[in-house]
């Protein structure tokens, strides 16, 4: 389901992983729909384009999300070319050359729709020398509350092989595991129907998946669906594998198939406290405040707004933050669902220790960073931590657990960068 | 659209969600389980049970209380972990006890073993089974008699007529004593009153002796009476996952195991029947279900409480059948408990990509 267009959009030159874009348009300007207007800086770095056609209000100096960064204004006036009329032709991809479709897919600005917003035309040109064999598509959702990538593959099961298909032949190899949880029959369905029509050389399947956080972490579905380990600090490029969600092969189509850049995107709004929850597509810059209303207000004050998933998303308080090509949900979560209480003392029930799927042991990790010995606490292999806040999920004193183990994984990384 | 900015605290590091359960209504729930063999030793013993555990209660909360305001704590009482230490302690001494004496005894064990500790976490000895080996060395005698003497209703008092091999003096001093203790001085008996150790297995399978185990009418501490109550709490909290299978398991398994294979070996006739008594009798499953999974004392890793519990029941057959105690549950545990640090150290999961 769309929403409206908002009145004015909020387009910040950050929205991705890596290194801003610069602002390639100024105040005044009229830009159409999906015109350019910030420029990638190096590979790093994602192209941004206009949600909406219309006049560049301002560029202001903002601070989204705790980076300072240029973020332009954009009040929406004129035709909607890109969205507003089918494409007339589709580009043939299988008769273009891998570097063509692969540019294609930059100059669309394409990034990671399941969080992190890596560029995407990165993660599918890996280093030299690197063997890649499989292609994993990642359509667990990676955190509760999310569904985004469910409805997507529910709706647009050929679409989505399509996506693939086109992804695996811009990294060059055959084979792609799509990874289900297996409580979304629905979505795996249509996919194994989707597939009977593909070539038979093209060896795309579809595996299930326990559900269960943090499932669709890119370690542990390296690990689950290949029995590979990616080793601590290493990306799963080095194991022969590159990740994309769902999401993002989706976007990779469009980008390819008719020249869409990145401009919108499927959200889930969810939480108790807001009054329609559903999944959305949502043009990038549409700001909090409008999708509350949108989305028929909020019933009460809620105890957390959370750009993301519940489990690694960030808490906000400022309802003008626009969604961005990394928000993958918006949640309005009431009190009784944050349960938040009291931190009391470790009681050793071990919760945390059998829920921590890199095997750490977090109340000692913790333990030790509460008493501030550091060296203690990197000897607990906190750079095996991959984020997922299942130990503080579970703790039943309510130890701000994963938090502490984050501070031991960052005095470990200090530790490194003053030894040299 | 409400004033969202208006709220304080809703900046937070992730999870933003959290498990429903917490310290409080862990430790609430695992004394509302232990309320209901509290409540049967009651129909049981009569009020005098009731008394008992009562008492351990109150002490227990009191000493709790008047310690944290002494020692300028944080009052913590309602966190509800001496309610359940009162409940064990007042469910693991003989139904006719001097009140002081487990009075005395759960004090000691919510002052010395868990405030001086640090307080519910830091503790080391799980508090009731450490107060409860204070009043034994304090007051053995009463430890170990003060016994119910069902008058009537009762299997194991009950049926002087089918008693026949023994002298009255024998009955009653068998009839005034637990099943373990009967067989642990079996042999004693036997020759003492000049019957053979077959008459008294025979004595134990004409009155029914396991199903009385099993109901809950035989003698024994206020609380060790049920094992069939027991074990449906201990499912209950493992359906809340509040305990794991691992302790409960391994530690009446290895015990069984391991006192079959020795009256197997050593010629008995009944090995398994006699195994089935040490499993339903004294404090086991009390101790394995309630116990010794009392997180706070036991090792962190799902093996590391496997091998608690293997550790506590071979040290229970030891005591119990090879050993000079007729009850061995208690010092299995809190040795097992002195070994938790070691336990964890050995044991800890692999990490994952190292
Ligand atoms: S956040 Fe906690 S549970 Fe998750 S990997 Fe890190 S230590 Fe383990
Ligand atoms: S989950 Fe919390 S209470 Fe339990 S062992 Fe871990 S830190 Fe301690």
């Amino acid at each position: 389901m769309n929403l409206p267009v908002p009145q004015v959009c909020y387009i910040p030159m950050l929205q991705h992983t890596g290194a801003a874009a610069e602002p390639v348009v100024k105040k005044g300007d009229i830009v159409s729909e999906g015109e350019l207007i910030g420029r990638a800086l190096g590979e790093d770095s994602v192209n941004v384009h206009a949600s909406v056609p219309g006049k560049v209000i301002d560029i202001i100096d903002s601070r989204f999300f705790n980076v300072q960064q240029k973020t332009v204004l954009i009040e929406a006036e004129g035709a909607f070319t890109t969205t507003g009329s089918s494409p007339s032709e589709l580009n043939d991809w299988r008769n273009k050359d891998t570097a063509i479709l692969l540019e294609m897919i930059r100059t669309s600005g394409v990034a990671g729709l399941g969080g992190d917003a890596f560029p995407t035309a990165a993660k599918l040109t890996p280093p030299d020398g690197l063997k890649i064999d499989t292609l994993i598509v990642n359509g667990a959702e990676s955190e509760p509350y999310l569904t985004s990538d469910d409805v997507i593959m529910n709706t647009y099961p050929r679409e989505i092989i399509e996506g693939i298909q086109i992804t695996l032949k811009i990294i060059g190899i055959s084979k792609a595991i799509i990874a289900v949880e297996d409580n979304k029959k629905p979505a795996i369905r249509a996919l194994n129907e989707a597939i009977k029509h593909i070539q038979p050389e093209e060896k795309i399947s579809v595996k299930q998946l326990q559900s269960k956080y943090p499932q669709g972490s890119e370690k542990q579905l390296v690990y689950t669906l290949l029995n590979r380990v990616i080793p601590n600090s290493e990306p799963p490029q080095n194991s022969g594998v590159v990740v994309i969600n769902a999401g993002t092969i989706f976007a990779i189509r469009e980008a390819v198939l008719f020249n869409k850049p990145l401009i919108d995107r499927v959200i889930t709004v969810s939480g108790d406290m807001i009054n329609r929850p559903g999944n959305y597509k949502v043009r990038m810059g549409t700001r909090i405040s409008e999708i509350i209303e949108e989305c028929g207000g909020l019933k009460g004050v809620p105890g957390r707004i959370v750009i993301g998933g519940p489990m690694r998303g960030i808490s906000v308080d400022d309802m003008e933050l626009p969604v961005i090509k990394s928000t993958s949900g918006i949640l309005f979560l009431s009190d009784k669902e944050t349960c938040n209480g009291d931190s009391v003392s470790c009681i050793r029930c071990g919760r945390c220790v059998s829920v921590c799927p890199s095997g750490l042991i977090p109340r000692n990790i913790a333990g030790a960073v509460e008493k501030r010995e550091f060296d203690l606490a990197a000897s607990f292999h906190p750079e095996a931590c991959i984020m997922c806040s299942c130990c503080s999920y579970v703790c039943p004193a309510k130890r701000p657990l994963s938090y502490l183990v984050g501070i031991a994984l960052e005095s470990l990384q200090a530790e490194k960068v003053i030894k040299g | 659209m409400p004033q969202v900015q208006e709220k304080s605290d809703l900046i937070s590091s992730p999870p933003h969600i959290k498990s429903g359960d917490s310290v409080k209504s862990i430790m609430w729930t695992v004394a509302a389980v232990l309320m209901f063999p509290a409540a049967f030793s009651v129909y049981i013993f009569g009020l005098q049970a009731t008394l008992v555990t009562g008492v351990c209660v109150i002490s227990g909360i009191a000493a709790e209380f008047l310690c944290q305001i002494l020692m300028r704590r944080k009052i913590k009482v309602l966190d509800g972990s001496s309610v359940i230490t009162g409940l064990l302690l007042g469910m693991s001494v003989p139904p006719h006890i001097p009140l002081w004496i487990p009075a005395l005894g759960t004090v000691f064990a919510v002052v010395v073993f868990k405030e001086f500790f640090g307080g519910l976490g830091a503790n080391i000895f799980n508090p009731a089974l450490a107060g409860r080996a204070f009043i034994m060395l304090l007051q053995p005698l009463e430890m170990s008699s003060n016994w119910h003497l069902f008058p009537n209703g009762s299997v194991i008092a009950n049926k002087l007529v089918t008693a026949g091999n023994f002298t009255s003096e024998a009955f009653l001093s068998i009839t005034g004593a637990t099943p373990l203790t009967i067989l642990k001085n079996g042999e004693k008996f036997a020759l003492d009153y000049n019957f053979s150790i077959e008459n008294i297995y025979d004595f134990f399978i004409t009155n029914n002796i396991l199903q009385s185990l099993i109901i809950g009418n035989a003698g024994g501490c206020i609380g060790e009476t049920s094992a069939l109550l027991i074990f449906a709490g201990g499912l209950f909290l493992m359906w809340r996952k509040i305990i794991s299978w691992h302790i409960p398991v391994s530690f009446i398994g290895t015990m069984a195991l391991a006192a079959y294979i020795y009256y197997y070996n050593t010629g008995n006739p009944l090995p398994g029947f006699l195994t089935l008594i040490h499993v339903f009798s004294g404090g086991l499953f009390l101790g394995a279900f309630f116990m010794a999974t009392d997180t706070v004392t036991t090792p962190l890793s799902a093996r590391g409480l496997i091998v608690f519990g293997i550790g506590c029941g071979l040290i229970t057959f030891l005591i119990r059948i090879i050993g000079g105690y007729t009850e061995g549950v208690m010092f299995a545990i809190l040795f097992m408990n002195a070994m938790v640090p070691l336990i964890d150290r050995l044991f800890k999961p692999k990490v994952f990509g190292v």
